[in-house]
């Protein structure tokens, strides 16, 4: 009798445990669930937010506010061309300059290094990518633009000075600060994204490619040409991408170099903004419901073209399954 | 047919030098930002600027409110970010490991990862700083959660996936429930590499500007006052290096040498820490 009493309390028991594990279980998997949701709710909170705030300037302003170049708080004429051209033009800037230099970075990591400076180098490399941007514009500030000013700058012009379409490139007066001084800083700022992707998508290449190549007496440049270089072509392409996303959006480093000029130059070496740029700079004392609606516009254009590059960049990168930040 | 060959080589070789340039002239940034950094930031560096509040202008002072106003944001950033972000890697790696949406949250947070600090900022300002109406520390806070996030479920998420499967079928073998084997065994074999995750993720943030110019906005004054707005170490940075005044400029500089020093060291440990827990 008693111990059939024990059996039962047993039994109840183990039943009110294997309920709560079951209790437990199903809260937790929904508590994980609606965080993982939650990162698609930022998103999306992102795009509907800035779309409401930007709407007023879109609803003045119309297709207009792609279009038009001037801007002007007192008269309340708001236009995106010139910040969006300054992003294009220095973001196009940095990537000519990154791009040969990142690849020729990865090259020299995975085929030339002595293995014992390998890891040191790479690590150094991708240190600069780990240097906030607001110390890159300090430097920039105080250190890289005055020294553009004084010696690159004159020699640029002079240099180019007798030559069609390129005097025009290069006018001066050397400021010192302008779109050339920002498209070289974000060229510094991106040259280890695009080379720290490259060289993890290049240690990808089987070796057995590359020593067939080698047997067929090919040099060392043939090997990287025509097997290493092939191989990763879409990988570089989504490093190079993602390094393009980092200089589109890029705020600091430009907003202390640029100049925040509301016009479009010919000379690239003249004052000009960006996008990210007119935003740090003029948000907080923006005055008026327009001027405050029509930078949360330009943030929404920007917000379209990085999510656009940015979704390109993981497509072409998926193929290679690599662990990025 | 022996010139052949010896133009084949050199044009190896000349490429190759070219190369060898790149990584030079990479290097050479690092070393010229650094050391004029370390040349500017020392000579301001005293006691006095852990000791006192912001300056005036033209008037001797510290960072002390900055200082402290960037560890207290810092800090609840990663409180609110970090649970949000290592439950969402959770999901993903445990729970839906196989779900349409997980792919899709996959994309999406490596898509917020990279996407621009400043529309991080724009965000915020929109959800909070309008409704409450004023700027305050805590939606300076709650913007810097926003980029810790994806940096945590990305990390957690790698992580969980490589605890080995037969780990988890022992626990469950045992009669374990799913949250026991994901608590107890999961966690703890992948607990370095997740607390790497969250170091990566401190490092960021201690850094960035854009996301709190209008958020936390800035404080000339001590302010520990969560709804008022907060001075932070980059953005009186950005003030201060963007003014005509010296003294200003010289705090700036140090600041900034402070900055540096923290977030290298941070991912320098987060490193370390991910290469030991790779060893085991």
């Amino acid at each position: 009798m008693a111990e059939l009493t024990m059996g039962a309390v047993q039994f109840a028991e183990r039943a009110t445990t294997l309920k709560r594990f079951i209790a437990t279980d199903s809260f937790f998997r929904h508590l994980t669930r609606a965080a993982a949701i939650s990162v698609l709710a930022i998103l999306f909170g992102v795009f509907v937010s800035l779309a409401l705030g930007a709407w007023p300037a879109f609803r003045t302003f119309g297709l207009d506010f792609l279009t038009a170049q001037s801007w002007n708080p007192v008269t309340e004429k708001f236009g995106a061309l010139a910040p969006v051209y300054g992003t294009l033009v220095t973001s196009l800037i940095a990537m000519l300059i990154a791009v040969p230099v990142g690849i020729g970075i990865a090259i020299f990591l995975t085929e030339l290094c002595p293995r014992l400076l390998r890891q040191s180098i790479g690590i150094a490399i991708e240190l600069l990518a780990g240097i906030p941007s607001i110390i890159y514009g300090i430097w920039g500030l105080f250190v890289f633009a005055p020294f553009l000013q004084q010696h690159v700058q004159p020699a640029l012009i002079d240099l180019f000075g007798g030559v069609p379409l390129l005097n025009q490139l290069f006018a001066g007066p050397p400021y010192g600060i302008g779109i050339f001084t920002a498209g070289l800083i974000l060229a510094i700022m991106v040259i280890p994204f695009v080379s720290s992707i490259s060289r993890d998508v290049f240690e990808t290449t089987p070796a057995v490619l590359k020593e067939s190549a080698y047997a067929l007496a090919a040099t060392k440049w043939e090997v990287i040409w025509s097997v290493v270089l092939p191989h990763g072509r879409a990988g570089v392409l989504g490093g190079v991408m993602l390094g393009l996303g980092r200089a589109l959006g890029e705020t600091m480093a430009v907003t202390f170099v640029i100049g925040n000029a509301h016009r479009i130059s010919v000379s690239i070496l003249a004052p000009g903004t960006t996008i990210s740029a007119t935003i740090a700079n003029e948000f907080t004392e923006a005055v008026g419901d327009l001027y405050t609606a029509s930078l949360i516009a330009l943030g929404f254009i920007l917000f379209v073209i990085t999510f656009i590059v940015l979704a390109l960049a993981r497509y072409m990168l998926s193929r290679f399954e690599l662990r990025t930040r | 047919m022996m010139s052949r060959y010896s133009r084949r080589l050199l044009r190896s070789r000349v490429w190759l030098t070219f190369s060898v340039g790149a990584a030079a002239f990479g290097l050479l940034w690092l070393v010229l930002i650094l050391s004029t950094l370390v040349w500017n930031g020392l000579a301001g560096l005293s006691f006095s600027v852990f000791t006192e509040m912001t300056p005036p202008p033209g008037g001797a002072g510290g960072l002390l409110n900055p200082i402290i106003g960037s560890l207290i944001i810092t800090a609840l950033a990663v409180a609110i970010g970090t649970p949000v972000g290592i439950l969402a890697g959770t999901y993903m790696a445990e729970y839906g490991r196989f779900d349409r949406i997980t792919y899709a949250i996959r994309f999406i947070n490596d898509i917020l990862l990279s996407a621009p600090s400043i529309i991080v900022g724009l965000f915020v300002y929109e959800i909070l700083v309008v409704p409450m109406g004023h700027f305050s520390g805590f939606a300076g806070a709650v913007a810097l959660a926003v980029i810790v996030i994806p940096v945590v479920v990305r990390t957690t998420e790698d992580m969980l996936l490589l605890v080995p499967n037969q780990m988890r079928e022992a626990a469950s073998a045992l009669g374990a429930p799913q949250w026991f084997v994901i608590s107890r065994v999961a966690y703890r074999a992948a607990q370095a590499g997740i607390i790497t995750g969250v170091l990566l993720a401190v490092a960021r943030i201690s850094g960035e500007t854009a996301p709190l110019l209008f958020t936390a906005l800035n404080n000339q004054f001590w302010s520990i006052n969560l709804n008022t707005p907060m001075p932070s170490l980059p953005v009186v940075i950005f003030q201060f290096a963007l003014s005509p005044y010296e003294d200003w400029q010289r705090l700036a500089w140090t600041g900034a040498l402070l900055i540096t020093a923290a977030v290298l060291s941070l991912s320098v440990l987060a490193r370390t820490l991910a290469s030991k827990g790779g060893e085991r």
